[in-house]
């Protein structure tokens, strides 16, 4: 019995030491728990996706363009970045014209002028380049692959230069970051060759952005200050802290514990804790599409546009979206109705499984030839939202229709390389669809790479070798346009044309949701990928 | 014993060999490609190669692995594909936070182990002893990781008493042996020390509950031995065995947990792996397996040697 007292007496007097509240946070430090597993590389080219340029891109550095990400209500579009103005050369379209903002300074104090833009551009695509650096040329090129070189005009002046006319520059740009070359140059002075600059560079980058790093500790966080030397709005945190929490439960629980104040991707069975518990769960349409991509050649039965029109018709979206907690947009084509380039498609993408049906008895399918699909997917992985109950669920739908689904379920890693080798490859096993999901934030990104015939692979992510000589047409036809409205017309005819053919099983959009402190206040969630960090603050 | 220290260390380097050699091949006969850490995955395929070349990636095989080798001989492990930095700046950290947190789950293991299996192979047969094995079983069938999610729920998200993440407040960079980091370390070690204690208790039940049967036990207690003396005698005719299983334990413990690293983004060598597993990291892969496969064999050995020392009778030819 004494015994017993003894160990109560202790327990309580222990109980004020562990339940210690946690450490006061300064004012106005906003923790952030990622889904990466590191930090997002901070040299100025973010890897990690989309999540990269939102978190170690987008408040670090800036671009020439830029996106609008102040409203919640319509979709994102490019802004003046670094740059106020541009315009394509009447007399040559391969070289564009852009006018630098003046007055703006890296975070080291040196000047931001068209010195820094030849250089920024010298750092990915000139091999001679002292600064030059393979490891940024993966994420770069590919987001700008008409890119060939810069020319100062003046020091506020530069002509950017394209293997061919591409109107699309001025949005592949929003993913060029400006690093500052003053900085770089210090690491060079202190580092035995170009390489190890670029490393030292990483732990202390400077660019021109609303925050500037003050702590890197790799693989653990990234601590940001707000740069009160910003040239446009400043940002209300004062801080931001960035932590890799790949799990999500992990950071579920973080969040809960007041570890942080802020995670991206919350699973959709802790929403309804989390709400019991006062955290704001944020979501908005986005530039995000989750679809099966179909192969156009061999003997695939996704070669007949009928086919392909009643899977889209046989899914019931509303069904999937109530399996994901809401957390899904249902989406009726690569881009959302109203956006500029959605167009005017004579394929309404709905639920109408008789409509289904009957268009598959019309390419011979039925009970007694019922249609059996192939299906390449991944059990996990970045932006796969979650992908094994959305296929099981879809494989369930469809077999109402009278579709037998199979899957080849591979390791992300696996599915993202086979996805550059295309459905003929051995790696497809046979595979009629691929579900890999994809950023369509610009035209090149959301509809040329599937849909013109000179990116079959090993160029690019047409996957399932489509062949269309319309499509090449019409995409040749919107490089062209350079007047944004003509721009956005031909984008939007290449579209409508796409949904028309059901070129890919539109299933559906992810909404990016987030799940956030009710502290946080001055929170905006764009239709888009990144997020604008100047805006949220601390209450 | 210096011969067999010599000798011992030259077995570690075909031991170095094979596993760096049959770590590359398993990442190369695995599906995917480690050009995917470097470049997004759409991008165009002349992109990719250039890349490819670039970091040596389109070399032969053996021509890689001959790269890789000669480059760790002189005591370079390469640089991470992913993140660019030094293999070995990652893991000496990962591997300072991953012995922290297995030196914290060891002396909770081994100290709750040795105190269960002793209880339960002294008192066999008692309700003390099938108390102790019950612990013992759950200890080594509940996985690790589960429990580590229901420690999280109960103690960072209902009672908001311990943190549910991290190496201290502001990362393991700076790590002070004060209670707001502290904390930090209880629930991850507590949740990896579940399995050695169960194998440590059952181990040393056995242990004890044979020595107890033998016949100079009986001779001692005939000689009028208080308990604490026989107890004594006890512990030194176990501890060899009871020690090889310790060793080895913290070996396993050494090669950080994956699942409970991750559970809690622990910063340590399983985190490391998991990271470089997704990625196809393939130097920081070779570089953080071979190093642990060293920390292992130096383990054992440091173990052979305190068994020697402990029981002479057991020969080191």
């Amino acid at each position: 019995m004494r015994l017993r007292r003894f160990l109560m007496t202790a327990c309580l007097a222990a109980l004020p030491l562990v339940a210690a509240a946690p450490a006061a946070q300064a004012q106005g430090t906003i923790r952030i728990g990622m889904t990466a597993a590191d930090i997002p590389l901070t040299n100025g080219q973010p890897d990690q996706g989309f999540e990269g340029n939102r978190f170690t891109g987008i408040p670090l550095f800036d671009s020439l363009t830029m996106w609008d990400l102040s409203s919640a209500d319509r979709p994102s579009t490019v802004i003046p970045g670094l740059a106020t103005e541009w315009r394509v050369d009447p007399n040559d379209r391969t070289r564009w014209i852009f006018t630098l903002r003046r007055g703006v300074r890296f975070h080291d104090g040196s000047e931001f002028n068209a010195d820094a833009v030849v250089w920024n551009v010298r750092k990915v695509l000139d091999r001679e380049a002292p600064h030059f650096d393979p490891r940024q040329v993966g994420v770069t090129a590919t987001r700008m692959p008409t890119l060939r070189r810069a020319e100062k005009i003046d020091d506020y002046t530069v002509a950017l230069i394209t293997s061919e006319p591409d109107s699309l520059l001025p949005i592949n740009l929003t993913n060029l970051f400006m690093a500052s070359p003053a900085q770089w140059d210090r690491h060079r002075a202190a580092s035995p060759n170009a390489e190890a600059a670029w490393g030292a560079f990483a732990r202390e980058p400077s660019g021109t952005g609303p925050f500037r790093v003050t702590r890197f500790v790799p693989r653990e966080r990234l601590e940001m200050a707000r740069f009160d030397g910003y040239w446009g709005e400043k940002a209300r945190a004062e801080r931001i802290v960035l932590l890799p929490i790949p799990e999500a439960n992990a950071r579920t629980a973080a969040l809960l514990s007041n570890q942080v104040d802020w995670i991206e991707a919350p699973s959709p069975d802790a929403m309804p804790q989390l709400r019991q518990r006062g955290m704001v769960i944020t979501s908005n349409a986005q530039p995000h599409v989750w679809p099966w991509q179909p192969c156009f050649v061999g003997d695939s039965p996704l070669r007949d546009v009928r086919v392909r029109r009643a899977l889209n018709l046989a899914i019931d979206r509303e069904a999937m979206r109530t399996l994901l907690g809401g957390m899904m947009a249902i989406p009726v084509g690569t881009v959302p109705r109203g956006h500029p380039w959605f167009g005017n498609p004579s394929f309404n993408i709905r639920t109408d499984k008789a409509e289904a049906r009957r268009l598959l008895a019309e390419a011979g399918y039925g009970p007694n030839r019922p249609l059996t699909l192939r299906v390449q997917i991944s059990a996990s992985g970045s932006g796969q939202m979650q992908p094994l109950s959305m296929n099981e669920f879809l494989q369930q739908d469809l077999k109402e229709v009278g579709v037998n689904v199979e899957f080849d379920v591979i390791e992300w890693n696996a599915l993202f390389t086979n996805w550059r080798n295309g459905c003929q490859h051995a790696s497809a096993r046979g595979a009629h669809a691929t579900n890999v999901s994809f950023a369509a934030m610009d035209p090149f990104f959301a509809m040329v790479r599937f849909w013109d015939s000179k990116m079959a692979p090993p160029v690019s992510n047409n996957w399932g070798h489509f062949n269309d000589p319309r499509f090449d047409a019409m995409i040749a036809e919107a490089r062209n346009a350079f007047e944004p409205a003509e721009r956005d017309a031909a984008l939007a005819r290449l579209h409508a044309a796409g949904v028309d053919e059901a070129l890919f099983i539109w299933i559906a959009h992810d909404v990016a949701p987030r799940a956030m402190s009710p502290r946080i206040r001055g929170y905006v969630q764009p239709q888009s990928w990144f997020v604008d960090l100047r805006l949220p603050y601390i209450q | 014993m210096l011969f067999y220290l010599i000798r011992r260390i030259i077995y570690a380097i075909p031991i170095a060999l094979a596993v760096g050699f049959v770590c590359f091949m398993l990442v190369q006969i695995a599906p995917g490609d480690p050009i995917n850490a470097i470049v997004p995955a759409d991008a165009p395929g002349d992109v990719v190669e250039q890349v490819r070349r670039d970091y040596g990636l389109d070399k032969p095989l053996p021509v890689q692995f001959g790269i890789w080798l000669s480059k760790v001989v002189q005591g370079d492990l390469g640089r991470s594909l992913a993140t660019g930095r030094s293999v070995w700046s990652d893991l000496s950290g990962a591997i300072q936070n991953t012995l922290m947190l297995a030196v914290a789950a060891s002396l909770i293991g081994f100290t709750l182990g040795c105190v269960l299996g002793g209880l339960a192979g002294t008192f066999r047969g008692s309700f003390i002893d099938r108390a102790a094995v019950s612990v013992a079983v759950a200890g080594v069938s509940v996985p690790h990781y589960w429990l580590g999610m229901v420690l999280v729920v109960i103690f960072s998200v209902q009672l908001n008493w311990l943190p549910a993440m991290g190496a201290g407040p502001g990362g393991s960079g700076d790590w002070a042996w004060d209670w707001e980091h502290v904390k930090h370390l209880v629930l991850p070690a507590v949740t990896l020390a579940v399995i050695p204690m169960g194998i440590v208790t059952r181990t040393v039940r056995g242990i004890i509950a044979e020595i107890m049967n033998q016949e100079f036990v009986t001779a001692l207690r005939g000689k009028g031995l208080t308990r604490g003396g026989i107890f004594l005698h006890v512990v030194k005719n176990a501890a060899p065995n009871a020690l090889a299983v310790m060793g080895l334990q913290l070996g396993y413990l050494m090669g950080g947990s994956i699942l409970v690293e991750t559970v809690f983004s622990w910063p340590g060598t399983g985190l490391l792996l998991n990271n470089a597993i997704f990625q196809r990291d393939l130097p920081v892969l070779q570089g953080t397996i071979l190093v642990l496969a060293m920390f292992f064999v130096a383990l054992n050995l440091a173990v052979d040697l305190v068994q020697t020392a402990l029981d002479p009778r057991i020969k080191r030819a």
